[in-house]
């Protein structure tokens, strides 16, 4: 079985794309494995950007403000389900065959959509950039996971911290460069058409660098001086390995399912309403907060968001993904209860606590990868952070729902200013706590659940001189 | 076990080559965004 590391059922490619071609060569520095994740994650987090393309869509091609967030909602859905299901197939082809399917998917995901714009076939524009690029998303996301760890296992929290901050990272290219590239080819069809067409090249080349440089470690590498054992002090760090099919069975796994999902919901709350909700919280006071200074704070938010994945997931490889877990909820809850205790009365203590959750929120992304690997070793790593992306999927859901839908109730009750947002407050704060109960539940997982360790070496051996080779 | 190697010269320009791919755009994306972010604080 594909999960269980043995033979696949498919082929393996060969050539350039195959997993023995990316064995890296004793010179080769694994500094250069970080900037081939980034060349990938800075492309594919284009997609937190789709909203530049929303209005010139709905104006040329006379859509509806729901239909014009469908190849956007259509690709989250596609990232969530192949990040779960790709996973297995990730981690047994490698990191070089996942980022190129990565980049063919992402990349004919743009072009498809400039076919579909030129031509007026909307359905293109959905199928394309939501369907085939969604899979470039899925897969792209996850691809540079386990190598990473298995390059950096001394510091696998600043490794995957580097990767997904690019994914935070992406979005603020994507948005400033997309808005200069439709201002000059227009905002009509035959505009966002060539602007679709461009993206689709340029990601291409970007992505590129990715394909050609990533490697993964000769079996047995390790880092100078660093041995698995110095680093299993902490009581939640293994040196066993878990399969992806036996990782879904433990409570380990849904506790932090459920971690993941209450911290995500949490931030994208806020992220999702930030600039109505700053301005609707001061409306009422001596200095209500412009739309000019509102795009600002989503604009800080951003930078909170990025730069939580590098700074706190790396924090977490010196006090424990445990503990940094603590920090994200634990804190995030009492930042949630003082925006909901100071109201309106001073802004710099709203822009503050927004800025430490939405910092939680990256960070919460970043870690998981490194609190699997503490949980379930390196072996299927990839395998089990595509699964448990599907708690992503729920909360990208439920975050907005949960605030959109009870502030609108509280305006028809005739509510303004904080009271629109109050009740949202305690609920995240409500869920923050569950998932801090949750965290604290995770125990070091059973050891009917490992691999044996002789077993588990041959097929790792299989996988990395198998059939596929050069 | 098999270590970490020491490094050779040829790692070096591919290296800065790597990274100024990457970090280059997303300077421009973080100058992009600060500029917004004067709008918070600039009123």
């Amino acid at each position: 079985m594909p999960e269980d590391g043995q033979i696949s059922p498919f082929p393996s490619p060969g050539g350039f794309l195959s997993r023995a071609r990316t064995v890296a060569p004793p010179t080769w520095s694994r500094w250069l494995v970080p900037p081939a994740a980034l060349s990938v994650h800075l492309s594919i987090g284009q997609a937190y950007a789709w909203s530049v393309f929303k209005s010139p869509l709905e104006s040329s091609l006379h859509l509806s403000g729901t239909a014009s967030a469908l190849p956007f909602q259509l690709g989250i859905v596609m990232l969530g389900l192949s990040a779960a299901f790709g996973g297995p197939m990730v981690e047994r082809r490698g990191p070089r065959w996942a980022m190129f399917v990565s980049m063919i998917c992402f990349s004919a995901g743009f072009l498809l959509s400039a076919l579909g714009v030129a031509t007026g076939q909307y359905w293109l524009v959905v199928v394309g950039y939501g369907f085939v690029g969604g899979i470039g998303l899925g897969i792209g996301y996850i691809s540079p996971v386990s190598t990473l760890m298995k390059w950096f296992p001394d510091r696998p929290g600043m490794a995957t911290g580097i990767a997904i901050m690019g994914f935070g990272g992406g979005a603020l290219i994507a948005s400033p460069w997309s808005t200069q590239m439709l201002d000059a080819f227009g905002t009509g069809t035959g505009g966002i058409a060539t602007t679709f067409l461009v993206h689709g090249v340029v990601y291409a080349i970007f992505m590129s660098l990715g394909v050609f440089l990533v490697r993964v470690p000769p079996a047995g590498w390790l880092p100078r001086g660093w041995t698995p054992a110095k680093a299993a002090t902490r009581a939640l760090i293994t040196t066993a390995n878990v399969s992806a099919r036996n990782a879904i069975r433990t409570p380990q796994f849904w506790c932090l399912w459920i971690v993941l999902c209450f911290n995500v919901t949490a931030g994208i709350g806020i992220l999702e309403k930030a600039s109505p909700m700053i301005q609707d919280f001061f409306e009422n006071t001596a200095a209500p907060v412009s739309a000019g200074a509102a795009a600002g704070f989503v604009a800080l938010l951003s930078l909170a968001n990025m730069a939580g994945r590098l700074v706190w997931s790396s924090i977490s490889d010196l006090i424990g993904r445990k503990n940094m877990y603590r920090v994200y909820l634990g804190v995030g809850a009492l930042l949630y209860l003082t925006i909901a205790l100071a109201g309106d009365s001073r802004n710099f203590v709203f822009i503050l606590c927004a800025v430490g959750i939405l910092s939680f929120y990256g960070g919460g992304f970043s870690t998981a990868p490194a609190y699997l690997r503490d949980l379930f070793g390196t072996y299927q790593v990839g395998a089990i952070h595509g699964r448990l992306l599907t708690a992503w999927s729920l909360a990208g859901v439920l975050g907005p729902l949960i605030v959109n839908a009870i502030a609108d109730s509280q305006a028809e009750a005739g509510k303004t200013g904080p009271a629109l947002y109050t009740t949202s407050l305690y609920i995240m704060i409500a869920l923050l706590v569950v998932g801090f109960v949750a965290n604290e539940l995770i125990r070091p997982v059973h050891p009917r659940f490992h691999e044996p360790r002789v077993a588990e070496q041959g097929r790792q051996d299989a996988v990395i001189t198998g059939p596929g080779g050069s | 076990m098999m270590t970490e190697p020491a490094r050779t010269g040829l790692s070096a320009p591919l290296m800065i080559v790597a990274w100024a791919w990457v970090a280059l755009p997303l300077a421009y994306g973080v100058y992009e965004l600060l500029l917004k972010l004067a709008q918070l604080f600039g009123g």
